[in-house]
């Protein structure tokens, strides 16, 4: 059955060389699974038309060179590709352990996440450290994971008044999405700890620590071991 | 060459890094792609090497070896050791001599393309500076007095004869303010009297204006629907609207993905012209076709690559 014949996905274009394959509207671990797959087979195919991928919670917007490939012509080309969907594999799953220092220096937010949601900073401490979480993409900055679910105890609206600098590894909450600072950015999400670990790096390979589909574990440490751990 | 006196935002640039979005990495590059073209073109260059990309007030650089440059883009009244440059043409520059450049006479930016193209550690395959998060170009920043840059070298010698850029192309790539654009991905958000609204006005370049994205004042574009979307991979040339209605422009060094609804994108043959517009500024919009935004593409590339030079 041809992907014309069906609602799902949506394809739209963005710009005169850019296609954006939408699979909800909605965060759904299946209209992920579709995003990762589409994904694995846009970077298989290595069609030279294309440009740039951007993967995000339900869809994927690819950009193109429109005089190699014509608009028309390059969606029958992605189109063919989402109909072979289901023959492609999922990414090997990896399992990242991220440590993280949640005290009052390195989480200026903690107390006040805690307060609001009625808990303990121990409490807050526990909950954000036990879930597997699942990174959808990346984006915002260079190596910026979009992780879910962060548990609804600690749901927490951004604060009203971005600060101007946030330390690089800071790990913050933002209402109910959850993320780590890869480098020193202006934000309004409230920083609840601090990873020593570096998520981008342009001169390693790959650069980036996290990358789409990858599963988190925080893992609370002391002080002394954020030092022993610092990266450089 | 050395700095002397920076200017108000110059940084090394080239076409970019596209590639990386998925690593949440900016394809960032020129801000007015074209002029840099051009200029390498005039140098003789490979058409993306980098350049220096100066911003509404110029540098003042000594040339500490001989070499040929371009200046391209918007005119910036530079001259060589007191004797005025003339933009889009190569010039033959003496060892010692002084490059001085000032504030621009009317686009933001103006490209100072030297031959071999400047030279510096590449990060993830680009010259280009990413300023928003200190990568790549010369240490992730602005030039600064005193910064030492190199030039590569080329193998072939540089014709004698000093080139300049047709006028027909000058006359294709002139500073517009009326900049076309397709509808965005969200344009079923906004009423037809919200788009007829968004076709209708001028909308001034605020001051914030940057690389990331040029703000934009003017009638506020609101429809019922136009609320937060989730978060989605965004386009070059997004016009994108937050809560308040005022529509942003996404710029060369926009982040690879974003929540907010998008009206409308700019063509890829008027994103040049997005990179001259300066604060205080006026646009205003004009929507076509994808088919006539291609066709518009094409008619542009076959233009700069079959001959855009000639003799001086």
């Amino acid at each position: 059955m041809l992907s014309q014949e069906l609602w799902y996905p949506r394809f739209q274009l963005a710009s005169d060389c850019s296609l954006l394959i939408t699979f909800g509207d909605g965060i759904s671990r299946k209209h992920h699974s579709d995003v990762v797959r589409l994904f694995q087979l846009l970077r298989s195919e290595q069609n030279p038309a294309i440009r740039n991928i951007h993967p995000a919670y339900s869809s994927l917007l690819v950009s193109f060179d429109s005089l190699l490939l014509g608009p028309a012509e390059f969606e029958a080309f992605v189109r063919g590709l989402v109909d072979r969907i289901d023959s492609a594999r999922s990414l090997p799953s990896r399992t990242v352990e991220v440590p993280v220092c949640y005290d009052n220096t390195f989480g200026p937010d903690l107390e006040s996440v805690a307060a609001h949601n009625g808990i303990t900073a121990e409490e807050a401490i526990r909950l954000h450290s036990t879930p597997q979480y699942l990174v959808y993409f990346l984006g915002f900055a260079p190596g910026f994971p979009y992780l879910g679910e962060l548990p609804a105890q600690l749901v927490t609206p951004r604060l009203s008044t971005p600060r101007v600098k946030i330390p690089a590894g800071s790990v913050a909450i933002g209402g109910s999405q959850t993320g780590i600072y890869p480098v020193s950015t202006p934000g309004g999400w409230r920083i609840i700890g601090r990873t020593p670990l570096k998520l981008f790096q342009p001169d390693r390979e790959p650069p980036v620590l996290l990358q789409m589909g990858d599963i988190v574990q925080f893992n609370p440490v002391t002080k002394e071991k954020f030092e022993d751990l610092l990266e450089k | 060459m050395r700095v002397i006196s920076p200017g108000f935002l110059t940084t090394v640039q080239d076409a970019g890094r596209p590639g990386y979005a998925h690593l949440g990495v900016s394809a960032s590059g020129a801000a007015d792609q074209l002029s840099l073209r051009l200029g390498n073109l005039l140098v003789g260059n490979p058409a993306h090497s980098a350049a220096l990309e100066m911003t509404l007030v110029g540098g003042v650089f000594e040339f500490e070896s001989p070499c040929m440059v371009a200046l391209t883009g918007s005119d910036f009244g530079a001259t060589l050791d007191g004797r005025e440059v003339p933009l889009w043409h190569s010039v033959y520059v003496a060892a010692g001599q002084v490059l001085r450049c000032g504030p621009t006479k009317r686009g933001a930016r103006c490209y100072v393309c030297i031959r071999g193209g400047i030279d510096v550690p590449a990060v993830l395959g680009s010259a280009s500076t990413h300023v928003a998060t200190s990568l790549g170009g010369f240490g992730g920043r602005a030039l600064k007095a005193g910064d030492v840059l190199l030039c590569k070298t080329l193998q072939e010698k540089p014709s004698h004869v000093p080139q300049r850029v047709k006028r027909i192309v000058l006359d294709r790539i002139a500073f517009r303010e009326k900049i076309r654009v397709i509808a965005g991905p969200q344009i079923d958000l906004f009423p037809e009297g919200v788009r007829s609204l968004f076709t209708s006005s001028q909308y001034r370049v605020t001051e914030e204006a940057d690389r990331m994205g040029l703000r934009l004042s003017g009638p506020p574009l609101r429809g019922p629907g136009a609320h937060d979307i989730l978060t989605e991979g965004v386009p070059l040339g997004a016009i994108q609207v937050p809560r308040d209605g005022e529509p942003i422009i996404l710029f060369v060094e926009h982040q690879t993905t974003g929540g907010y609804p998008k009206i409308a994108t700019v063509i890829s043959t008027d994103i040049h012209a997005v990179g001259q517009l300066r604060p205080r500024d006026t646009v205003t919009f004009e929507f076509v076709s994808v088919e006539q935004a291609v066709r518009l593409l094409a008619q542009l590339e076959a233009l700069i690559t079959t001959g855009s030079l000639e003799p001086a």
